[in-house]
């Protein structure tokens, strides 16, 4: 187990150092001068001299990532030549929004899709199954900015249940309101997500009820809904949270896409934001947090699998 | 096969499964019918993009200043935008976008991913377990985050996207086709055409293609929905082909200002793109199941 985990965290750190080197060749290895590239519309000679200075330009390329490197390790990612602020700040800022976003929809997606799964599975080709079946195939073609374009049209301008774009509040200001805001985005985001863990369960489900030890526990005249809960679910947890652990890359980007629309001031709205200006250095930061954030969590996720099933670790 | 990724996939591949026979063969005779519908649909998509030019349409890029934001009538049937510019004609101009970009893509990462996956799951060895510990690597980054950052220091023009999108999609179109070919890379008639001589590349294209071709179209397909989707998303972020190109993602974006004035104008592209997916997933999944079917009759 311990060597297990040990040749991952290995593999954890090369696909980090791989990842940060990617991102540290986007702009450095693009044709014309990275200074230009970075500090945009700001290019007076005081500032190239400081951007000189702070990224070592007149160093070797190997250098200059170490360097790089060296900085993200004391959680300094630079700051902006555009808004002056640290990128860490704007991080800081940021990420709270997302993870409110997405913890929000991932409970709701749950609580959604696994008792609908259930349902569906006791009587499939019923007519529950039929329309949740059918209904979630349609949901597949309705990506999320398109869902949120007319969620905002229906709840927001024509019902005024939610409020509309531009109207988030802190949640350390005012909590009520905040979470009123947030409920729209979080609802459209669970709806993909839904989605995915109705149609995988659904299946997992059918097909672990036709399985011979779930003959053996009807035979021992266990009721129906401790078969379901206890022996039926149990083995498809396993590939609900590998749907989970994919469904991350997703709900980061449906993350961004709503966020945008209710200018909502999150992680997506900040990349679109620092794009729009040319701040490159800002992208390089939030391109870095982000994809640094779903590698660490698909790891833990990949760990959790040994937890729930030793065997793996084995393997 | 024991990664996640695999798991899910062949998961969701079997997702269908389990239900029982009688029913299923009435369900895909009822599949028939809606499996055509679907093809008629893509086809009248491809064939309008493709004479968008000459069928009378009004120009897409520059409206009628005196007609602005109005509602569908027998002179714009899918009403105008907010520069007067006919939504209809638009609708029709931007599909050629997502098709460019949709099958553009997928056709790039099938030809790298596809070829690669092919040749690791028949040779093995130092070159399948390089090519897979690449692939991993690439698919631990998100695919949309990558995107968005080298569309942001590449440029958006429709080919570079196209390019950008066909290489993000390379890993997983490997490991799908990886794992399709390895079942049959150690049958039977694959040992016997090795034993009669037949070269690598014979084997690899007349043997293990055939085989391997339903996964490649139903696979293709689905892949060609999701990049269309994300085409649309790096529109709505304001990251797709630049102004005033009509694309479906485009036209969603720029109505999101008009919301209240003007539903129509986020209605129809919605309506459009939502239609080609329902339509390209139907027919993907319709191949694969009706190859599923034929394969457990072996």
């Amino acid at each position: 187990m311990a060597k297990f985990l040990l040749k991952r965290l290995l593999a954890l750190m090369g696909i980090l150092l791989l990842v940060s080197l990617g991102i540290f060749m986007l702009v450095h290895l693009l044709p014309g001068d990275p200074t230009t590239t970075i500090l945009g519309p700001n290019n007076t000679a005081h500032n190239r001299a400081v951007l000189m200075q702070q990224l070592g330009l007149n160093k070797p390329i190997w250098s200059q990532y170490f360097l790089w490197l060296g900085n993200i390790f004391h959680g300094n990612l630079g700051q902006s030549f555009i808004t002056h602020q640290t990128v860490t700040n704007t991080l800081a800022n940021a990420f709270p929004i997302d993870l409110e976003l997405i913890v929000i929809s991932q409970v709701v997606a749950l609580s959604v899709s696994i008792p609908l799964a259930i349902a569906s599975a006791k009587k499939p080709n019923g007519l529950l199954d039929r329309v949740s079946t059918t209904t979630s195939f349609a949901l597949l073609a309705l990506p999320p900015f398109i869902i949120i374009v007319f969620a905002v049209l229906i709840f927001s301008i024509h019902f005024h249940v939610f409020p509309g774009p531009g109207s988030y509040v802190p949640f350390s200001q005012d909590p009520i309101s905040n979470l009123h805001t947030m409920i729209l985005p979080s609802l459209v985001l669970a709806i993909g997500s839904v989605v995915i863990y109705f149609r995988l369960l659904r299946g997992d489900l059918i097909t672990t009820l036709q399985e011979e030890f779930i003959v053996m526990a009807r035979s021992k005249g266990l009721s129906n809904r401790y078969i379901m809960w206890r022996h039926a679910l149990r083995p498809s947890s396993l590939s609900l949270l590998a749907a989970a652990g994919l469904n991350i890359g997703g709900l980061v980007a449906g993350a961004f896409v709503v966020e945008f629309l209710l200018a909502i001031p999150g992680l997506g709205y900040a990349l679109v934001n620092s794009i729009q200006q040319v701040d490159y250095l800002a992208v390089q930061g939030v391109t870095l947090f982000v994809a640094v954030v779903v590698v660490v969590l698909n790891f833990i996720i990949d760990f959790l699998f040994t937890i729930v099933d030793p065997r793996i670790a084995r393997e | 096969m024991s990664s996640t990724t695999d798991a899910v996939s062949s998961a969701a591949t079997e997702s269908s499964v389990g239900v029982s026979r009688a029913p299923k063969k009435r369900m895909r005779k009822a599949l028939g019918t809606i499996f055509w519908i679907s093809i008629c649909w893509i086809g009248v998509v491809f064939l309008l993009a493709i004479v968008a030019s000459w069928i009378g349409l009004d120009d897409p890029n520059n409206g009628d200043f005196s007609l602005i934001n109005s509602s569908p009538s027998w002179s714009h049937l899918f009403g105008t935008d907010d520069l007067g510019r006919d939504i209809l004609s638009r609708v029709i101009y931007g599909a050629r976008v997502s098709l460019i970009v949709g099958f553009g893509a997928m056709g790039l990462g099938m030809s790298i991913g596809g070829t690669l996956g092919m040749i690791a799951a028949y040779r093995r060895g130092a070159v399948d377990t390089l090519v897979s510990a690449a692939s991993y690597v690439m698919l631990a980054f998100p695919a949309l985050v990558a995107v968005i950052a080298i569309v942001a220091f590449w440029g958006h023009d429709i080919w570079k996207i196209t390019i950008i999108v066909g290489v993000a999609s390379t890993p997983l179109v490997y490991r799908v086709i990886r794992a399709a070919t390895l079942s049959y890379a150690t049958r039977e008639f694959v040992t016997a055409a090795k034993a009669q001589g037949a070269t690598d590349t014979r084997i690899l294209s007349r043997e293990l293609l055939p085989n391997v071709l339903p996964t490649i179209i139903s696979y293709f397909l689905i892949g060609v929905a999701t990049v269309i989707i994300l085409e649309g998303a790096l529109a709505f972020l304001g990251l797709s082909v630049p102004a005033p190109t009509a694309s479906w993602g485009n036209m969603i974006n720029e109505s999101r200002t008009y919301l209240s004035d003007n539903p129509w104008l986020a209605l129809f592209p919605s309506m459009a793109m939502f239609l080609f997916l329902v339509a390209l997933n139907l027919v993907g999944d319709a191949l694969r199941q009706s190859f599923d079917a034929q394969e457990s009759k072996l």
